[in-house]
């Protein structure tokens, strides 16, 4: 954890993932069946699905939270058999400490020089000056910089999104969208997002793959140029068009 | 700042609200008042007889009286020295084991049904036994006020513990911390207003057993001032007594309020109201 921190402006690349055969279920009920994914380091990839697809056990499967029923996930080639410090989760709700103030939540596993560190990463998510807040004063929004902060603070190769802007209103969304796109750009680990809003897979991912029924129904590639601000872009539309029907 | 400011405001616009601060701050006081003068005239006049009741001004004079002789604070500092031994061993034995328990499900298993059957013996009861098995020195008292204070600690720290977000603390390992931290940093802190709750009740139950601890047997202590005193029929003395125990129960849900406001800043329920409508 603590050779970590030294190089958090950097661009510190990402980490490849990939799963084989994976089968995935909680007693009989079968999430996952012989699943098969190979996500390249630095892509940028958006799963789609309907709720109860599957989506967040494959999140959970990589972050290292839950353990395959049978098949392999590996990271940057090596399995995956607990959680590790270069990848990071980012929950549907900001899970910030409600007793710690905002510096202490993005710096929570300490390290050295961590208050400079967390200082410069909530400067970096825009909530400079913020540092001594309690999360209860905070906005939805914020709440989810602050855990963005948190996550990226100590320079992850994978970051894990699942669902976090699903309860954000649409302005504070797009703001948010503009805001990841940024950071992914800059630092270049690759990035896992869940999402339901087809929309926003498309306006930022790579890459995006449908899950059905614990299936892939559809892997396309958003072959368009970025920064993506042009929301009426045909080519968009189309491939919106394509993965809903894929749902 | 904001208190001033809204205060200020009101202040400008109309001399009402002011009146209507000072009525409301005034109030719960009238009827305590009306009861004294009631009381006081009542003894005066003979309409209660005031060997059994003496008048306020009895009481004052009786306090006064054993300020000036260093009596009442000798007792005071007895009771209030037994109160604070027992809340700490009780209460930190109830803080260890709550924490324990909560956190390690064997602990669980092998302690709290136990606790929970041993928790439904008033530990009033035990004073025969206590005493028996200590005398009556000051081991028994202070035995039976860590019993008292043990059960109210024990079980909110434990529901403290248990009742922590487990989002949270998923989150919290993920993002590496070990068990010390986790403990130190999430657990503890976020059990915290649970266990003040219960250091509120467990003051209450010492206070509340050393009383009766004291009139057993003592040889100093609130409790065996008015003891004392009742053998010699001093009333006065006895009401003073009963209205020292008062206060001091009182000072100590006062400290923990100030405990708890100070601790506890961080949750939307215990931050001072800013202003607000009026």
């Amino acid at each position: 954890m603590s050779a970590v921190a030294a190089e958090v402006a950097g661009n510190d690349g990402g980490l490849s993932i990939s799963l084989s055969r994976v089968v995935k279920s909680f007693g009989k009920l079968n999430v996952l069946g012989s699943f098969n994914l190979e996500i390249p380091a630095g892509q940028f990839l958006a799963v789609v699905g309907r709720s109860g697809g599957g989506k967040s056990t494959l999140l959970r499967l990589i972050a290292g939270l839950e353990t395959a029923t049978g098949g392999r996930v590996s990271i940057g080639g090596r399995d995956v058999d607990r959680t590790l410090p270069s990848v990071r989760l980012l929950f549907q709700e900001a899970r910030l400490v409600p007793w710690q103030r905002v510096i202490e939540n993005v710096g929570i596993a300490r390290g050295p020089n961590w208050q400079e560190t967390a200082r410069r990463t909530l400067a970096d998510v825009g909530l400079e000056g913020r540092e001594d807040d309690w999360p209860s004063v905070l906005s939805g929004g914020q709440r989810q910089r602050v855990a963005l902060a948190r996550a990226l603070v100590s320079a992850p190769q994978i970051l894990l999104l699942d669902e976090p802007f699903g309860a954000l209103d649409a302005l504070t969304r797009i703001e948010m969208h503009r805001l990841l796109e940024r950071i992914w750009t800059g630092r270049g680990f690759t990035t896992v997002l869940i999402t339901h809003d087809v929309a926003e897979a498309v306006a930022l991912a790579d890459r995006v793959v449908v899950l059905r029924e614990g299936a892939i129904a559809l892997d396309i590639d958003v072959d368009l140029e970025r920064p993506r601000r042009e929301l009426a872009d045909p080519r968009a539309v189309d491939l919106q068009r394509r993965i809903l029907e894929a749902v | 700042m904001v208190d001033l400011s809204v205060a200020g405001i009101a202040t400008g616009e109309t001399r009402k609200p002011n009146l209507k601060s000072l009525w409301s701050g005034l109030a719960p006081w009238a009827l305590p008042l009306v009861l004294l003068v009631v009381w006081e005239i009542a003894a005066r006049t003979g309409l209660v007889t005031a060997r059994l009741m003496p008048a306020p001004t009895t009481i004052a004079a009786a306090f006064w009286r054993s300020l000036l002789d260093g009596s009442l604070l000798f007792h005071t500092l007895a009771s209030t020295r037994r109160a604070f031994i027992g809340l700490a061993i009780g209460g930190g034995l109830g803080f260890v084991a709550g924490v324990l328990t909560g956190l390690w499900k064997p602990a669980e298993t092998l302690f709290d049904s136990t606790v929970q059957m041993v928790r439904n013996i008033p530990h009033l009861a035990l004073i025969p036994l206590v005493i028996l098995w200590f005398g009556i020195d000051e081991t028994a008292k202070i035995f039976l006020v860590s019993i008292g204070v043990f059960f109210p600690i024990y079980i909110n720290t434990f529901y403290g513990v248990r009742t922590i977000d487990p989002q949270i603390v998923e989150m919290a390992s993920v993002y590496g911390l070990d068990r010390k931290a986790l403990i130190r940093r999430i657990i503890l802190p976020g059990a915290l207003p649970s266990i003040l709750v219960g250091l509120r009740y467990a003051l209450g139950f010492m206070w509340l057993t050393l009383i009766v601890a004291e009139t057993i047997s003592s040889t100093n202590g609130i409790g065996y001032m008015t003891m004392n005193a009742r053998e010699f029929l001093q009333t006065d003395v006895v009401l003073l007594g009963i209205i020292v125990y008062a206060l001091l129960g009182k000072l100590a849900d006062v400290v923990t309020r100030a405990i708890e406001k100070r601790v506890l800043v961080w949750h939307p329920a215990y931050r001072i109201k800013q202003g607000g409508e009026p």
